[in-house]
């Protein structure tokens, strides 16, 4: 699906980039914990998170991710949309929860951009 | 539906709560931010999350959530899993990932919810 | 031991910058810098990842836990080697901070979606070699190498 059809799906607000809502995206990855995104996000896809600060936005460049969710309708801060502005990441915003945004998705065919992980880390 | 069920579908790893399986799942909270989880979620939720910290079994057993799933293959920290089992709130565990647990349980929720709508 | 690895190749390109402790607004600025530089090089997209990753925790960490630091990149054909040098209250039980889940941050790394302690374990995991010391009341040193398959 185009951002767009993800626009329409979750009622959201565009808040960066109006321009890329052509935009193909077919996996995503819902998480609050950056280090959680930062192990197992994969380029492309869409991050949903409940975080609306510059650090989403910078995480989300670190991985080449195709474009943020904030989900629960709050505001981010000027400088996170400023940031995602210079580095051409679409932010959209929606006023549903993470685990509705994520439903709805994946009732429409999206998938996690990774299924499953078979063990735990740093842990013996 | 029960948590039982879930467990069974999903093929969840039981950690504690061994005899609340029969619990009430009402609806479905994602979420890792525990201020978050305290104001937003609801009573009889299943909430998935990546956090293994034991403050989640208190806002679990503050919230009546039905039961707390870790996402990612996490395990439990040692205190977590012992503060879960002395105040037997079911802790559940998966190898899913956040997206695709909540995307199954949010199917199934909803099409138990489309059931019981078609035959009250 | 990362020293084998150091053999006395000449740096393709060598770079320093400084991040002040405390300041949030600007933290992963530097991690940024270097994955755009890496790109330009034009290093295969796994290791531009992984050594963005790796920077980008080692950066928040100075930023959570310091009062000031360096990171320090160098590359080769061989790999791309990042350092933190750290000036702050250094870590007392380096074992206990590099076990997933442990975590000193306070509300304000928390809210940046930072603070669950998966942080160090997340370096170690996208560095094919690391090494870490610290001492108290002077600070902290990670060493990260990232290898380049069949040279850049
Ligand atoms: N550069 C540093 N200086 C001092 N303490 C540090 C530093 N880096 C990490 N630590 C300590 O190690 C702990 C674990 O770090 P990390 O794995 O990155 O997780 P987190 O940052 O989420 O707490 C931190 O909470 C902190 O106590
Ligand atoms: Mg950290």
């Amino acid at each position: 699906m185009t951002l767009n059809d993800v626009a329409e799906l979750l009622d959201a607000e565009v808040l960066a980039g109006h321009d890329q809502l052509e935009m193909e995206v077919k996996t995503g990855f819902g998480a609050d914990l950056m280090s959680d995104v930062l192990a197992f996000a994969k380029p492309g896809s869409l991050l949903l998170t409940g975080l609306t600060n510059p650090q989403v936005v910078r995480t989300a460049d670190i991985l080449d991710i195709a474009a943020i969710i904030m989900v629960r309708g709050k505001r981010p801060v000027p400088e996170a949309i400023q940031l995602a502005k210079e580095i051409k990441i679409p932010v959209l915003s929606t006023r549903l929860i993470l685990f509705e945004t994520i439903g709805r998705l994946y009732e429409k065919g999206m998938r996690g951009c990774i299924e499953r992980v078979d063990n735990s880390f740093g842990r013996p | 539906m029960d948590l039982e069920t879930i467990v069974k579908c999903l093929d969840l790893k039981v950690f504690s709560g061994f005899d609340k399986l029969k619990t009430e799942v009402l609806d479905g909270y994602t979420g890792d931010l525990l201020s978050d989880v305290m104001a937003n979620s609801k009573e009889g939720d299943i909430w998935m999350t990546r956090q293994v910290h034991q403050n989640i079994i208190a806002v679990a057993s503050l919230k009546d959530h039905a039961g707390v799933i870790l996402v990612h293959g996490a395990d439990p920290a040692n205190d977590t899993l012992e503060k879960a089992l002395k105040e037997n709130i079911p802790l559940l565990g998966t190898g899913l990932s956040g997206f695709e647990i909540a995307g199954r349980i949010y199917n199934i929720i909803k099409g138990k919810k489309e059931i019981t709508a078609q035959n009250p | 031991m990362i020293t084998v690895l150091d053999v006395h190749e000449k740096p393709i390109f060598e770079s320093s910058y400084t991040v002040q402790g405390g300041n949030f607004d600007e933290a992963g600025k530097v991690a940024s810098q270097i994955k755009v530089i890496l790109k330009k090089l034009g290093l295969q997209t796994d290791v531009v990842r992984k050594a963005a990753l790796v920077a980008y925790e080692s950066e928040i960490n100075i930023v959570s836990y310091a009062r000031k630091g360096t990171i320090n990149i160098s590359i080769t054909p061989q790999r791309v080697k990042i350092e933190t040098i750290d000036e702050g209250h250094g870590i007392p039980d380096i074992e206990l901070a590099m076990q997933e889940g442990y975590s000193t941050a306070d509300a304000k790394i928390r809210e940046m979606g930072f603070g669950a302690g998966m942080g160090l374990c997340n370096i170690k995991k996208f560095s094919d070699q690391f090494q870490i010391t610290s001492e108290i009341g002077i600070g902290t040193h990670l060493k990260m190498i990232i290898l380049i398959e069949n040279g850049a």
